[in-house]
C-alpha cells in the first residue's frame, strides 16, 4: 500500500467533503446546536438516575460522567466519520454507484469508509474532551504518560470495535439491499454505552460484552481513566478490536464477490 | 488495428431472482417464503476485441449488454468461462488493470453533487496518483476537446445534463485509460450534445488508439462510431461483425422514388418488370436489390424520360429493431 498516495487522497477527501458541507451553513448551525443540546440532555438524564441513590452499579455520578464523556467523544466520531460514510454504503449498493468506487485503483473499504466527513461532529468530540478534562479534575485523577497512553489506546480500540460492527452490518446490504433498521438498532445499543456495565443485570452484562460488545466501547476506557481497570480487560478489548477489524475486512472482500451492481 | 486486447471465452452469468405474485396474498407469500430461481442472463458468449476498435453492443432492454460490459470491467464475477482484458482477469481488479480502464454510465454519476466538477477531477487525479501539474494539463486538454470551460467552476447541481456528461467524461478520462466502457453515454442528451459527444469519442479514439466498448439505444451513436457491432439477444450473441454487412443483410433492398416526365412514362416503367411498390400519377416507387442498383438505374435512365429520382435508405432504427427481436427475424 502506497501510504503517501493514501494520505494525499485523504487530504482531498477532507477538502471536498468540508467544501460540500460548508455549502449549507444553516444545516451546520443546526447540527452544532443539536450536539450541545444532546450533551446537556444526556447529563441531565444521568443526574436523574443518581438523584435517589448516590451509586449505580458501584459508580458515583462524577465517575459515571467519564462514561458520558467517552460516549460523547465516540458519538462525535460516529457523527463525523461513520454516519456520513457507512450509511452511504446502503445507497451505493442500492443505486449501483459502488461501481465507481470498485473501479478506482484504491482500496474500496478505505474509499467508502473515509470519503466524507461531517464537520459538526467535531464539536461533539471537543465537548466530549472538555467533559473528560472536567471529570479528570473533579475525580482528582493524576495524569501520567502510561495512564494517557492506555486511555488513548482503549479509546482507539473502542473506535475500531464500533466501526467494525457498523461496517459489518452495512456490508450485509450486498445481500439484503436494505439494512437501515439494523443500523438503527446498533445506534440504540450504543446509547446503552452511556451507563456503567455493572449497572445492568448479569445476563445483560454478558449480552453486551459477548454478543454486542457495546460494554467494551465505553466502560473499559472509563475504568482506565479511573484507575479501576485490570490489564486482562485492556488486553481483551484489544483482542476484540483486532478480531472485529479483521473479520469485517474479510467479510467485505468476501461480500464483494456477490455484488451484482444495480441494473441500468 | 492492433492485437487482441479483450478476449472472452464461453462466458456465462447466472443470477438468483425472486418473483412475486400480485396483491396482498402474493406480498405475504413473498415475504414469508421467497421463491428464487437461477436465471442465466449471459449464455456461452465468446468474442475478441482488438486494440483501437470501437465496438457497439446492440440488444433490447434486458438482453444482457450491460452485464457483459460490467463483467469486462470486473464489477461482476462471471459464473462460467474466461475473460482477459489487457492481459488481466478483470474481477481481480488489480491496480494496473484499473488504471487502464474506465466506465462511463449515462444514468449514473460520480461527480460530487454540491461542488464544481473541477474538485472531482482533482480528487480523481489524486486517486490515480497524478501530480497537480499533470492533472491540470490533462484537464485543460480534455476540456478543450469537449469545449467546456467556465462550467467546470459551477456546482454540478447547477449544470445542464449535457454539461454534466462532459464533466463526467473528463472525470472518467483524466487517467488516460486505454479501454473505455460506455453504457448509454448519450442517454437524455439533446441532439447537439449527442453529436458533440460522438465527435469527442471519435477524436479520442483517433488520438489515443483507445479501445471503446459502447452500448446505446440511439442508433446514431452506433452508426457514427462503430464499424463492428455485437448483437445480444436473450444473453447470447446473435451477430458479431461489421455493421454495414449487418445492414445489408437486414435490408437487402432499397426503395427508389422515380419522377417521370409524363404519366405515360410512369405506366411504361410500371410494366417493364421492376418490383413496383406503388404509383401515383407520374411518380413511381420501385424496390431494387442493393447489388443491382447501379445497373438498374442505368437501364432506367437510358430507357425512360426521367425528371428526378430519390434513393431512400430504410430508417436505421427500423432495420436494427429487427435484430433485437431475433425470433421474428433470423440473421
Amino acid at each position: 500500500m502506497n501510504l503517501r498516495k493514501y494520505l494525499k487522497v485523504y487530504k482531498k477527501f477532507l477538502h471536498t467533503s468540508l467544501a460540500s458541507e460548508l455549502e449549507y451553513k444553516t444545516n451546520i448551525l443546526v447540527d452544532l446546536i443539536t450536539a450541545i443540546l444532546s450533551l446537556v440532555g444526556s447529563i441531565f438524564l444521568l443526574s436523574i438516575f443518581f438523584q435517589n441513590n448516590g451509586y449505580i452499579g458501584g459508580w458515583k455520578f462524577e465517575q459515571a460522567l467519564i462514561i458520558q464523556a467517552i460516549y460523547t467523544i465516540l458519538n462525535g466520531i460516529t457523527n463525523t466519520w461513520f454516519n456520513p460514510n457507512l450509511t452511504e454504503i446502503v445507497k451505493h449498493i442500492r443505486e449501483g454507484t459502488l461501481d465507481f468506487v470498485l473501479l478506482k485503483p484504491i482500496d474500496s473499504q478505505f474509499f467508502i469508509s473515509l470519503k466524507k466527513i461531517n464537520p459538526s461532529g467535531f464539536l461533539e468530540i471537543m465537548l466530549g474532551f472538555l467533559l473528560l478534562f472536567f471529570c479528570i479534575r473533579i475525580n482528582q485523577i493524576s495524569l501520567n504518560l502510561i495512564f494517557l497512553t492506555l486511555s488513548l489506546f482503549t479509546i482507539c480500540c473502542s473506535i475500531c470495535i464500533l466501526y467494525s460492527l457498523w461496517f459489518f452490518i452495512s456490508t450485509t446490504t450486498i445481500w439484503f439491499v436494505k439494512t437501515w433498521n439494523a443500523i438503527e438498532v446498533l445506534r440504540s445499543f450504543l446509547y446503552i454505552g452511556r451507563f456503567p456495565l455493572n449497572s445492568f443485570s448479569f445476563s445483560l452484562r454478558i449480552f453486551f460484552s459477548v454478543f454486542i460488545p457495546i460494554a467494551f466501547i465505553t466502560t473499559i476506557p472509563s475504568e482506565v481513566f479511573l484507575g479501576l481497570s485490570e490489564l486482562w480487560k485492556i488486553l481483551l478489548e484489544a483482542i476484540v478490536a483486532i478480531v472485529f477489524l479483521f473479520t469485517s475486512r474479510k467479510f467485505w472482500l468476501f461480500a464483494l464477490k456477490f455484488y451484482t451492481s444495480a441494473s441500468s | 488495428m492492433g492485437q487482441n486486447i479483450i478476449d472472452v471465452r464461453n462466458l456465462s452469468k447466472s443470477f438468483d431472482v425472486s418473483s412475486k405474485e400480485p396483491g396482498l396474498k402474493g406480498t405475504i407469500k413473498h415475504f414469508l417464503r421467497r421463491q428464487t430461481k437461477s436465471l442465466k442472463v449471459i449464455k456461452d458468449v465468446s468474442f475478441e476485441i482488438k486494440q483501437g476498435e470501437i465496438v457497439g453492443f446492440l440488444g433490447a432492454n434486458g438482453a444482457g449488454k450491460t452485464t457483459i460490459l460490467k463483467m469486462l470491467c470486473g464489477l461482476i464475477y462471471p459464473s462460467e468461462g474466461s475473460i482477459l482484458v489487457s492481459g488481466y482477469l478483470p474481477f481481480r481488479r488489480k491496480e494496473n488493470f484499473l488504471k487502464n480502464i474506465t466506465l462511463i454510465m449515462g444514468q449514473k454519476q460520480q461527480l460530487i453533487w454540491d461542488l464544481p466538477p473541477i474538485e472531482s477531477f482533482y480528487l480523481n487525479a489524486s486517486i490515480y496518483d497524478l501530480d497537480k501539474f499533470e492533472a491540470k494539463k490533462r484537464i485543460k486538454k480534455l476540456s478543450g476537446m469537449l469545449e467546456i470551460d467556465e462550467e467546470l467552476f459551477i456546482p454540478v447541481r447547477k449544470l445542464s445534463l449535457g454539461q454534466r456528461m462532459k464533466s463526467e467524461l473528463i472525470a472518467a478520462l483524466i487517467h488516460e485509460p486505454n479501454i473505455l466502457f460506455l453504457d448509454e453515454p448519450t442517454l437524455g442528451l439533446d441532439i447537439n450534445a449527442q453529436r458533440n459527444l460522438r465527435k469527442f469519442l471519435q477524436k479520442y479514439n483517433k488520438e489515443t488508439n483507445a479501445t471503446i466498448c459502447l452500448t446505446s439505444h440511439y442508433m446514431k451513436d452506433i452508426t457514427s462510431l462503430c464499424k463492428r457491432v455485437i448483437c445480444v439477444h436473450e444473453g447470447a450473441i446473435s451477430y458479431d461483425g461489421k455493421l454495414d454487412l449487418l445492414l445489408k443483410k437486414l435490408s437487402p433492398v432499397k426503395e427508389i422514388l422515380i419522377v417521370c416526365r409524363s404519366e405515360e412514362d410512369a405506366i411504361k416503367l410500371e410494366n417493364s418488370g421492376f418490383n413496383v411498390k406503388n404509383k401515383i400519377k407520374n411518380e413511381i416507387t420501385i424496390k431494387i436489390e442493393n447489388n443491382s442498383i447501379t445497373s438498374s438505374l442505368k437501364t432506367i435512365l437510358n430507357n425512360f424520360d426521367i425528371e428526378d429520382l430519390f434513393i431512400n435508405e430504410p430508417p436505421i432504427d427500423e432495420v436494427i429493431g429487427k435484430v433485437l427481436i431475433k425470433k421474428d427475424y433470423d440473421i
